[in-house]
């Protein structure tokens, strides 16, 4: 099964609606309760990493009766070094974006964490794409 | 999970019900539809909030209580109070009066269940220090909140405080107490006086015990009409507090929103509501709320004074509570004698702990994943031909609840009235189908009443 959700760049205020679709959708699902909490985790940091630094991006979802792959991609400054921004604590957020509680530096670390799979690719100026796969059994 | 029934108190009185819809569309959890034109409760999904007692205008929606003559099986008669049973009072009521009151309506004993918070207090902080790798905590004080988790929170389930509330502890106190003055278990009847449906619901069918400590519950406007009546008839001067009694601010002030939140430390929430409860847990299931230590989440607006039994406006309530504290407060004794209860308290501590509480998820479109994806493919396919104004004329609260109904074998599409309307014009249906179905959503009754002659 396919759902697409559209993610707005900037609209801290909307941050999370389309990782709320995904957890509502798995729990009709009947997901182990635990697995649809990582996997929701792992959505929303991704979905707030759209909102913090893109112009605009979307939420693929694919479900099957084993696993949910999920591929976030957008529009914006995409990622120069992929490593560095996996380390815990690095962050790029302005100054604004801390004030409300976001760019701590935890988000891709805390992806990988709560994901079997997590697959990124990114070109500097034109966006990157984040791809996150978690097994129901 | 659909043979499992749940014990309510909320009831449906169908000679009442007009079905009107109103209880329908305040449902937090969607557990009403109305058929044959009364409202109808899910027992699975019910969490006996009270939402829509409240909103029913015509009182079709009752609290039902325990007979309250059963008081007399036993020889020992304790009443359990809220303490917001004390601010539904006029202020030219004295407390003594209303003690006086309940013990003549046939009880031995009357305490305050709030009495007991100092001995949940001290539990609570020892096992959040215990347990701190659970964080946040969540209360169990509001059954109808544990409810809620078990039905639409499943994942936090775990993040409950596995401790009783006073009230559980405060039964257990004066069980205790009377068997160690020599009563046997079948003399000692103990009586709770509710300010809400909930905790009638927690007591018949408890969550995280085995068996209630409680023996009957008497609502709380039953009690207040009996006391004021007694009152306005006997016109005895009494002075307004008692002497031998102390109450502590904490204990006062505990059903009020912040009563828990204020006593522990680390970040604390106090969210009183259940829609502004489901939005906060909504955003700790996502973890967009993580550093938080512990939260108070009650289901009524403005904790228990809010409650569906609570005679007095919520406000008025809650000054003179906040009075009361303040008089006992400021009257407090120099040394304040040992409380019986303290006497108890290792006693207590020792029983105060509940098992886990387990989900019962009724989101889950099945228990077969295979299943539950066919089930969701063809709810979407059904959601696209229905209108998406979830006007409520089927009989279900919203379009996405009769897409669901109907492919879980509920309901049927033609219960919407713009298909309806559609087929009859494409002639699938006849006119007199038609006003067949929504007779059966409305009931007969509905379509006789109205006569468009009399006008």
């Amino acid at each position: 099964m396919e759902f697409k959700f559209a993610i707005e760049g900037g609209n801290f205020s909307k941050a999370g609606s389309a990782s709320s679709e995904v957890k509502k959708i798995l729990k009709q699902l009947n997901v182990n309760p635990k697995i649809i909490k990582r996997t929701v985790v792992s959505l929303y940091e991704a979905e707030v990493n759209v909102v913090a630094h893109a112009f605009e991006g979307c939420m693929n979802v694919d479900i099957d009766t084993d696993k949910i792959i999920v591929k976030i991609e957008d529009k914006g400054p995409g990622i120069p070094d992929i490593d560095q921004a996996m380390q815990e604590g690095y962050s790029t957020a302005t100054p604004q974006v801390r004030e409300m509680g976001f760019g701590a530096g935890m988000g891709l670390p805390n992806i990988k964490r709560n994901s079997d799979q997590m697959n990124i690719t990114s070109k500097v100026d034109v966006g990157t794409e984040v791809e996150i796969i978690n097994y129901f059994g | 999970m659909e043979q499992t029934h749940f014990y309510h108190a909320l009831k449906v009185v169908d000679e009442v019900c007009i079905g009107c819809t109103h209880c329908m569309n305040v449902c937090p959890t969607a557990a009403i539809r109305v058929k044959n034109g009364t409202a109808d409760i899910n027992k699975n999904a019910c969490v006996d909030c009270g939402e829509c007692l409240q909103a029913c205008p015509v009182n079709a929606i009752i609290v039902e209580q325990d007979d309250f003559t059963q008081i007399f099986n036993y020889k020992q008669r304790v009443a359990l109070l809220p303490t917001v049973l004390l601010g539904q009072f006029p202020d030219d009521v004295s407390e003594v009066q209303i003690y006086n009151e309940i013990k003549n309506l046939g009880f031995t004993h009357v305490y305050e269940v709030d009495g007991a918070v100092d001995v949940l207090i001290d539990s609570t902080k020892k096992f959040m220090h215990k347990h701190h790798q659970e964080r946040p905590f969540i209360s169990s004080f509001c059954p109808a909140i544990v409810r809620l988790i078990q039905v639409k929170f499943p994942a936090l389930v775990d993040n409950i405080i596995r401790l009783k509330p006073v009230i559980d502890i405060s039964a257990q106190f004066y069980r205790k107490k009377l068997e160690d003055k020599g009563y046997s278990k079948e003399e000692i009847g103990i009586f709770y006086v509710t300010p809400c449906a909930a905790k009638i619901a927690a007591v018949k069918s408890p969550v995280g015990e085995e068996e209630s400590l409680i023996d009957g519950v008497i609502n709380m406007d039953f009690i207040y009409n009996k006391v004021l009546l007694s009152i306005k008839n006997s016109n005895k001067e009494t002075k307004k507090y008692p002497e031998n009694i102390h109450m502590s601010r904490r204990s006062i002030g505990w059903t009020l929103t912040t009563g828990e939140a204020s006593r522990y430390s680390g970040r604390c929430l106090a969210i009183d509501e259940i829609h502004n409860v489901i939005e906060v847990l909504e955003k700790l299931e996502n973890e967009e709320i993580t550093d938080v230590d512990f939260l108070e989440l009650r289901a009524c607006d403005h904790s228990c004074a809010g409650g569906v039994l609570a005679t007095e406006n919520r406000f008025l309530a809650i000054e003179r509570l906040r009075k009361r504290a303040a008089w006992y407060h400021r009257n407090k004794p120099m040394i304040l004698p040992e409380r019986e209860i303290d006497l108890y308290k290792p006693y207590l501590q020792e029983n105060i702990s509940i098992n886990k509480v387990e989900p019962r998820s009724i989101l889950s479109l099945d228990s077969d994943m295979m299943v539950a994806m066919k089930k969701m493919k063809k709810i979407n396919r059904i959601m696209k031909v229905l209108p998406g104004i979830d006007c409520g004329a089927c009989g279900a609260p919203r379009c996405q609840a009769l897409a669901e109904d109907v492919v879980q074998g509920k309901a049927k599409m033609t219960q919407c009235v713009f298909l309806q309307k559609m087929l009859t014009k494409e002639g699938l249906i006849s006119p007199q189908e038609s006003f067949d179905i929504s007779e059966d959503t409305w009931g007969k009754s509905r379509f006789e009443k109205k006569n468009l002659n009399d006008h």
